[in-house]
């Protein structure tokens, strides 16, 4: 019996420890985990520290900008929110991708264009690299005779009578 | 034969009159594109607001929600600083920017404005709090303002005279009072 309570105890006490560490790995119940700080992070550039994403940018300043993530992420914002939240503060330079609208639609139709266009040049010149050379129409190519003078006629039958 | 010569150099001739549609619009196409580089490389080259220029107007929102716009300043002196609640050379200059900001403000003459450039408004606001600053400081709302100046970081401070026409910048903190005084005092005819 006293086997039995022991072991059940023993069981308990590991049970309780599994579930607090596991408690403790996924923070408070309902917080944001750093995941999905991270998610929305990535896609965030700020402005001071220029090309290193938001999700991996060691200064004061981005720190405070995940701060806001997960504050807001917390007051049930999503995404969207949060992104368009970010434009509205520090202006579309945040964003990883541009938006498309007004001139930055060119950044997603310039560079397609530009790759349709190449493959159709290169398509064309291999195909003109591919058609065997034309046959020389011999009949054509000879000189054609040029056009009676009468003065060399004449001269000719001149000539001739001679 | 002649006629089918005659033919042939007509039919030649209707093709090279004819327009290459294709070609013009590829050309229209790449011409836009180029035209539209130029401007946007034009609008990147131009400089800075040098002192000597008129400043463009701009507003600030102040985080108690008053804007502020430069035009409704003029005939004043107007003290445009740059800083961030994460910038520690900032916080060198904070106390002697509130501690001018206090020796002009009986007279008038002098405003002193606080852009707030990509911060987060809750330490933004203990910064504030912390330095005791009660000059109007807003968030730079989209970095259009410090665009405008293209400011290089925080902190920069533009003083700007009674006819909004930029007229010293300070890059950096301020070391003193008596230097922010003696970028003022000028202005004021003192």
């Amino acid at each position: 019996m006293k086997k039995t309570i022991l072991a059940l105890l023993v069981f308990l006490a590991l049970a309780l420890m599994t579930a607090g560490a596991a408690l403790a790995q996924s923070g408070n119940p309902g917080e944001p985990t750093d995941d999905q700080v991270n998610a929305i992070a990535k896609q965030l550039y700020c402005p001071v520290c220029e090309n290193i994403p938001l999700d991996v940018c060691g200064t004061q300043a981005c720190a405070q900008w995940r701060d806001l993530i997960r504050e807001k992420l917390g007051q049930g914002w999503n995404e969207a929110q949060i992104k368009q939240y970010f434009v509205t503060q520090y202006g579309d330079r945040v964003l990883a991708t541009p938006p498309a609208r007004g001139l930055n639609w060119l950044v997603y139709i310039v560079p397609p264009m530009a790759i349709l266009a190449g493959i159709y040049i290169l398509y064309r010149a291999f195909q003109s690299w591919m058609r065997p050379p034309a046959e020389v129409d011999v009949k054509a190519a000879e000189p054609v005779p040029p056009p009676a003078d009468d003065y060399v006629l004449r001269l000719e039958e001149e000539l001739k009578k001679r | 034969m002649p006629t089918n010569t005659t033919e042939t150099v007509a039919a030649e001739a209707n093709v090279r009159a004819r327009p290459h549609w294709g070609r013009i619009l590829v050309w229209v196409g790449v011409l836009g594109l180029l035209a539209i580089l130029a401007l946007g490389l034009r609008r990147a080259q131009q400089g800075p607001i040098t002192v000597g220029d008129t400043v463009p107007n701009f507003a600030l929102t102040t985080f108690d929600g008053k804007t502020i716009n430069l035009t409704d300043l003029k005939g004043k002196v107007v003290v445009l600083n740059f800083w961030a609640s994460w910038c520690k050379p900032c916080e060198q200059e904070a106390a002697d920017l509130e501690a001018a900001w206090r020796l002009y403000q009986p007279d008038g003459k002098v405003v002193f404005l606080g852009a707030d450039y990509v911060d987060t408004e809750p330490e933004a606001l203990g910064y504030l709090k912390k330095f005791g600053i009660t000059y109007p400081n807003g968030p730079d709302l989209g970095t259009r303002i410090s665009q405008a100046f293209r400011i290089r970081g925080v902190p920069e401070t533009y003083i700007i005279d009674d006819e909004n026409v930029l007229r010293s910048v300070q890059i950096g903190p301020f070391s003193s009072l008596s230097q922010i005084q003696g970028m003022i005092d000028p202005l004021l005819g003192q």
